[in-house]
């Protein structure tokens, strides 16, 4: 009963979350709103057992990824009014294909349902194991998927350093490091040995 | 109030219906755009666990976890694209995207 009203409520507010994010008129909003979207469907992942993913969800996506967002759509200043031109046009066609969508993946998932792998679970089988989520699912990432792993962390590497490339630039006007030639200097180049007569002294003009 | 597989996965298609629709109704601004991919993948990521709690099997969580990876690396990449495309141009109008073809 409890399980029920929660997961409506959190399928609620993902669901009102989502359309907002598209149908809101400040990007900074549909941000906020993406935010909302994805608190809830942590939720939902709770109350389904994946308690790990669920945070995973929460610090990734919200600390990170909407906070990005949030960072772009504050620094670019764009004229989001001129943006929305052509959305009463695309409305019409959007809301067919959407429907469309819909329905089928509707009709699919009660198939699926009904005649699939899962048509005899009724609820989560969660309860039943006395592993924590955690553990569960260490015990699979590190073992039978650990070259997938290994490739995940390729991803974000190569996009890190993807992201990096294209967003840095370097101003004519301001001097930079170079730690090669300060590493690739040597005595030669570096001090020179000038002749000087023992007793004569050495006025400036000498050394020049 | 049974909560069954099917009531996860009608969420899961309602948020996936939604991120089309977005991508159909804001195809001048890139940042919704980007938003609602990545509500697309939370719509997949729904699927992923609701199959994975119902059929007691962690792998479709391993799964979860890898969209979400790929998820975040495709928000950071078009994210710089997006910063760099409007320094050149000053606009992120994505019909004037054409630009970029070499």
């Amino acid at each position: 009963m409890l399980t029920g009203i929660a997961f409506y409520l959190l399928a609620a507010v993902a669901v009102v979350g989502g359309l907002m994010v598209v149908t809101a008129k400040n990007p900074v909003h549909s941000v906020l709103w993406l935010i909302l979207t994805f608190f809830s469907s942590a939720g939902l992942f709770v109350l389904l057992g994946a308690e790990f993913l669920a945070m995973l969800l929460v610090v990734v996506y919200v600390g990170a990824v909407a906070v990005l967002f949030l960072f772009v759509v504050m620094m670019l200043d764009v004229d989001f009014v001129r943006l929305r031109e052509g959305y009463a046009r695309y409305l019409p066609l959007a809301a067919i294909v959407a429907g469309i969508l819909l329905a089928e993946m509707i009709m699919i998932s009660l198939v699926v349902v009904q005649g699939g792998a899962a048509a005899n679970a009724v609820t989560p089988a969660v309860a039943t194991t006395d592993m924590t989520n955690v553990e569960a699912i260490g015990r699979v990432l590190y073992t039978d998927y650990v070259y997938i792993f290994q490739a995940a962390g390729i991803v974000l590497l190569i996009a890190m350093i993807g992201a990096i490339v294209l967003t840095l630039r370097h101003k004519p006007n301001v001097k930079r490091q170079k730690a090669h030639d300060q590493v690739n200097r040597d005595r030669k180049t570096a001090v020179e040995v000038k002749g000087a007569t023992t007793g004569a002294g050495v006025s400036a003009e000498d050394l020049i | 109030m049974e909560v069954t597989l099917q009531h996860y996965l009608a969420v899961g298609a309602i948020l996936f219906t939604i991120g089309v629709f977005g991508i159909f109704v804001n195809r001048k601004n890139v940042i919704i755009i980007l938003m609602s991919i990545e509500m697309i993948l939370l719509a997949v990521n729904i699927n992923f666990v609701a199959f994975s709690a119902y059929l007691n099997d962690v792998s479709g969580q391993i799964m979860a976890m890898f969209v979400l990876t790929v998820a975040a690396a495709e928000a950071a990449v078009g994210l710089a694209i997006l910063v760099t495309f409007f320094r050149n141009r000053g606009d992120i109008a994505v019909d004037d995207a054409s630009v970029m073809k070499g």
